[in-house]
């Protein structure tokens, strides 16, 4: 590991001025430190956000919940709120890597890495989630631009993640049997008007999958999409899986996310 | 005093491990030690056109760098084969020089050929990034069954072929495939496996200028061994002057056998620049230049007749060596392999052919079980592919070919002193409850989920070897184990043991050995291993022989303990040596009550005069003291053997295997702690089910090690498996004194055709390669769906 120099911010005003073109934010670290162990990544600053007071905390209202950028994923799947108001949320939380990730790896950290195998960056896709950053909110659909890319400006800070209730929901993945990430996973959120089917893993980014949100939003249940083929040309192939064979779990995950709603 | 062989004692060395307390190589720190990172060539076949150090050698804190050139001036020595194999046609096998840094040429990625020594861990990374190679990269072989075809790796190796081995009679075959109803064949690929020991490898080498001596620090399965191959081959040192140490290790299962190239630069390099160097391997390292395991790809084939005999087995593999033959490297395709490669069976004619090759990926050796899982894969695919062809249930098959008298003269080498394979069978099926199958298939079928059986019956020949045996089919030593035993004055006993344990338990199994054989407490004795300064030479740990060949080393020497104890016994009792028995402790001098404790002959022996109140003379030439010492050389292999039966559900969705119960009844001879075998069965089940359903070691085309991590190799974790239904037949092994036969390897071996017998089971009769991933299961349930749906 190259050496860096080590900040700790008291507020996201102090955290934003110490950003620089040559430095990261530091919150769970999950990502952040085997990519410099491994001399993938390096920077000369690296500033820690786990003590600003601010970022941390779940709030529900009648229509949403607003997760502070860095709670960790314990908090999430332990939360009783969320657990009431978005119980898939919770399930998603609580099946993010394993006991030492979810106890230091953060949503906010997550979300802003944009792992093209990570959980949370579906739940936002599904459930029309609003980025809240130091600077402004960002749609979702907006927000998860490519593999590891955002919308994120540099220095710019995420606060917290707004989630839209659904009506129902379910988060179904199929693991990678090695790193456990999701080979392909399908978060299916009912609003009231229309259905999202959100996948990850499937290709470089998460996205929106418009077929199967359009067959479930004409028909919720998993029989309406039992034999929809998808075009599988632009998806991930590698040696754990192929392209086809992921064009065929985004079906089978999200009729058992149907099924599970 | 109740026999403590048997009973399931709690292990002695759970205290250190559980709370810390190990000493693993890298918790060992010298004063003024060093730092080596080695430089490692990232191609899979390269030239080294030039190496260039000079900006290195200024990088801060930077001791040493030493290269290939080096190594050469001083002559030390490379890394060698063990075993001499000959070709069919009478010739000697052709290995390449491995020296422990590469020169010229590097031959695959991992392969080291500079070693930087700085004065802390950082220093050494950031300076060796400054190493700079020029490399005229070549076209790497990287495929077992297409490795002769390719670019001659090393020079004067046609083909890449070291060896082209046969061991049986073809015209015999050819004569009983002729009588043949029916000849039942198999293509299939014994997947390559890293072993993935929980502690990386690692070594400390110290040099003390005054004594002129060397201590090495290492990850070793048999320090002994280990010594004499770096001295005797690598010249690092005369062998007094070099002591090696291998204290607490964290699971071998063969990868740390081998003498490796960082623990001969390491011990050369210190003495070269007078002070200690320490390497630990990061994980990346062991995936890479760990030696991996198993790599086959074999043709197999059995003649049948209609009623199901079995008349004879032809075998023609392709056995992948890496990049150079390391210490059981050729071995372990041939000798561990091909003898067993007929299985529980009755053949009367059968051969195994075996070329074994050289590409550019690391080295292969003896991973846990070492030639008898790919054989046991063979035979046992053959024999359910038989049952499926022939309409005979597979269990019946297998039994109507079993031996039925022991000892067993297996078709090509071995004679079996002792089993019942009948009994073990039928006592695996009432487990497992196999008649109640059909049941539990139609239970899965109504969740629209496939289910498949599988049965596999195995024997191995393991608790190695004769040595004259040995020796004589090509093994560079003789396979025999030392023990010593010494009491203290005051009763207390040490036992030095040639074997090493590296997670096996022999603190507590070779203990309750000891405590029968001397009727002594357990609390009381000590088991010391690992340090060629402590105890005689000894052969190490591997092959399943600790207990089959160390543990009746003990044996033996606790029995001459006793020896001396009766005639010291006899000269302080005026009784005559003849009419002294032992029993628990006792030395009881035949119809009186004048006995002495074993506690008190050893203070006796101590003490031997005659002063006031003590009276213990020794007999008259007797030697004082009390330390005896046996080396135990077997008179044959052991032969652990067995049926597992396993059942998996199949979710034809997605391709997902669950392995939902798994049936493991052995054959282990007498069992000494049931406690610790369990725990070796359950790891041996856990290594054997993660080869057929998650492990595999995948080379590109270049040569590039594509699961070099646990993001992209799959360990299984303990979520995969149901818990183990474990049993035993006990008949004990007639050939050494304990009746014991080994039980390290036995679960690695028999779980993977088991497990993919289920899974070809459920998937009707379709062939599909280990691991069985998800993937591959949802294609051939999708050409299942497809073969059905034109069926119907």
């Amino acid at each position: 590991m190259k050496d860096f120099n080590y900040h700790s911010a008291k507020d996201i005003k102090e955290a934003s001025k110490l950003s620089s073109s040559n430095s990261a934010f530091l919150a769970g670290g999950m990502t952040t430190i085997p990519s410099m162990k491994l001399g993938l990544a390096s920077y000369k600053d690296l500033i820690n956000i786990k003590n600003i007071k601010k970022l941390s905390g779940i709030k529900v209202s009648a229509k949403s919940v607003t997760i502070g950028a860095i709670t960790k994923h314990v908090e999430v799947a332990n939360s009783k709120e969320v657990k009431k108001a978005i119980p898939s949320l919770a399930n998603l939380a609580e099946g993010i890597g394993d006991p030492q990730v979810r106890n230091r790896g953060t949503i906010g950290g997550s979300v802003a890495n944009n792992d093209p195998s990570a959980d949370y960056p579906s739940a936002c896709i599904a459930l029309n989630a609003t980025i809240h950053t130091n600077d402004r909110k960002i749609e979702a659909s907006k927000f998860f631009k490519g593999m590891f890319e955002t919308a994120l400006k540099k220095g710019e800070l995420i606060e917290a993640i707004e989630f839209q209730i659904p009506e129902k929901s379910s988060y179904q993945k199929h693991p990678n049997p090695a790193s456990r990430y999701a080979v392909v996973g399908v978060y299916v959120a009912k609003h009231k008007k229309d259905v999202n089917v959100a996948v990850t893993g499937a290709k470089p980014c998460v996205y929106n999958d418009k077929d199967l949100s359009k067959a479930l939003s004409n028909s919720f249940s998993s029989s309406s999409i039992q034999n929809m083929e998808l075009d599988s040309s632009d998806m991930n192939s590698d040696i754990h899986a192929s392209a086809e064979y992921r064009a065929s779990l985004v079906v089978t995950q999200a009729k058992k996310a149907v099924d599970a709603c | 005093m109740a026999s403590l062989v048997g009973s399931r004692v709690e292990r002695k060395e759970d205290k250190r491990f559980l709370t810390g307390k190990g000493r693993y190589t890298s918790d060992i720190n010298l004063a003024n030690q060093t730092y080596a990172i080695f430089v490692r060539s990232p191609h899979a076949r390269a030239q080294i056109k030039k190496l260039d150090i000079s900006k290195a050698q200024k990088s801060s804190g930077v001791v040493s760098i030493l290269t290939g050139s080096e190594i050469a001036e001083d002559k030390i020595g490379g890394l060698i084969a063990g075993w001499a194999i000959r070709s069919e046609d009478g010739t000697e096998m052709k290995c390449p020089a491995n020296p422990p840094l590469a020169k010229d040429i590097v031959n695959f990625v991992g392969d080291p050929l500079a070693v930087v020594i700085a004065e802390s861990l950082e220093e050494a990374k950031s300076a060796a990034e400054k190493v700079s190679v020029d490399y005229k990269v070549l076209k790497a072989v990287t495929s077992t069954a297409d490795a002769m075809n390719g670019d001659t790796i090393h020079e004067g190796i046609d083909k890449n072929l070291c060896f082209d081995w046969l061991l049986g009679d073809r015209q015999k075959v050819k004569e009983a495939f002729d009588k043949a109803d029916k000849v039942i064949s198999i293509d299939i690929i014994n997947n390559r496996l890293i072993p993935n020991a929980m502690e990386p490898r690692a070594c400390l080498a110290d040099y003390n200028s005054a004594s002129e001596e060397i201590t090495l620090y290492t990850t070793s399965q048999n320090p002994h061994l280990s010594r004499l191959i770096m001295s005797a081959f690598g010249n690092v040192s005369p062998e007094h002057k070099l002591r090696v140490v291998a204290p607490d290790v964290g699971g071998g299962f063969g990868s740390k056998i081998n003498v490796y190239n960082e623990d001969i630069v390491c011990s050369w390099a210190a003495k070269k620049i007078n002070r200690a160097i320490k390497w630990v391997a990061e994980r990346s390292e062991s995936f890479l230049t760990d030696i991996h395991g198993r790599d086959h790809v074999t043709h197999a084939e059995l003649a049948v007749t209609n009623d199901g005999k079995f008349l004879g087995f032809k075998n023609e593999t392709i056995a992948n060596l890496g990049a150079y033959a390391r210490v059981f490297g050729t071995v372990t395709p041939t000798y561990l392999f091909g003898p067993c490669a007929t299985g529980v069976y009755e053949i009367p004619a059968a051969y195994s052919n075996v070329k074994a090759v050289f590409t550019n990926t690391a080295p292969v050796d003896a991973y846990r079980g070492a030639g008898r899982p790919e054989a046991t894969y063979t035979i046992e695919r053959l024999v359910e592919k038989a049952s499926m062809e022939l309409g005979i249930d597979k269990t019946e098959l297998r039994m109507k070919n079993f031996p039925t008298a022991f000892p067993f003269k297996q078709t090509l080498v071995h004679t079996v002193d002792s089993g019942d394979y009948i009994a073990g069978m039928e006592k695996a099926k009432q487990m497992a409850d196999y008649n109640g199958y059909e049941a539990r298939r139609k239970d899965s079928e109504s969740r629209g989920k496939l289910r498949g059986i599988g049965v596999s019956s195995y024997f191995e020949a393991c608790g190695i070897a004769p040595s004259a045996a040995v020796m004589s089919l090509g093994c560079g030593v003789g396979l025999w184990e030392s023990a010593e035993v010494r009491f203290n004055p005051t009763g207390q006993v040490t036992v030095y043991t040639g074997s090493h344990s590296h997670g096996q338990s022999h603190q507590t199994t070779f203990a309750q050995i000891a405590a029968d054989e001397l009727g002594v407490p357990i609390e009381n004795i000590d088991i010391v291993h690992g340090d060629t300064d402590k105890g005689t030479f000894g052969m190490g740990t591997y092959g399943s022989r600790s207990l089959t060949v160390g543990g009746i080393a003990i044996v033996n020497a606790c029995k001459k303990i006793v020896e001396k104890g009766k005639r010291v016994t006899a000269k302080m009792l005026e009784a005559s040596p003849e009419d002294v028995e032992f029993k628990d402790g006792e030395f009881i001098v035949a119809k009186s009550n004048k006995k002495k404790t074993i506690g008190e002959i050893a203070f006796a022996c101590y003490l031997p005069g005659v002063r006031d109140e003590m009276k213990s003379p020794l007999p008259e030439g007797e030697e004082p003291g009390l330390k005896e010492t046996a080396f135990f050389d077997p008179s044959n292999f052991s032969f652990p053997a067995g049926t597992h039966i396993a059942e998996v559900e199949i979710d034809p969705e997605t391709g997902e295997v669950k392995l939902e119960k798994y049936t493991a009844c052995d054959d282990f001879g007498r069992i000494i702690n049931p406690m610790i075998v369990e725990g070796q069965v359950h790891g041996g089940l856990a290594q054997g089910i993660g080869q057929a359903l998650y492990e595999n070691a995948e080379y590109d085309e270049t040569g590039q090690l594509m699961t070099g991590s646990y993001m992209d190799y799959t360990m299984p974790r303990a979520d995969n498996f149901p818990e183990f239904n474990i049993g035993y037949t006990c008949t004990h092994a007639t050939t050494n004194p304990l009746g014991v036969k080994g039980c390290g390897e036995a679960g690695a071996i028999a779980a993977p055709p088991t497990v993919m017998n289920a899974v070809i089971d459920a998937l009707g009769g379709q062939e599909i390669t280990m691991p069985a991933t998800a993937e591959k299961v949802w294609k051939a349930c999708k050409n299942l769906k497809k073969s059905n749906s034109k069926a119907a």
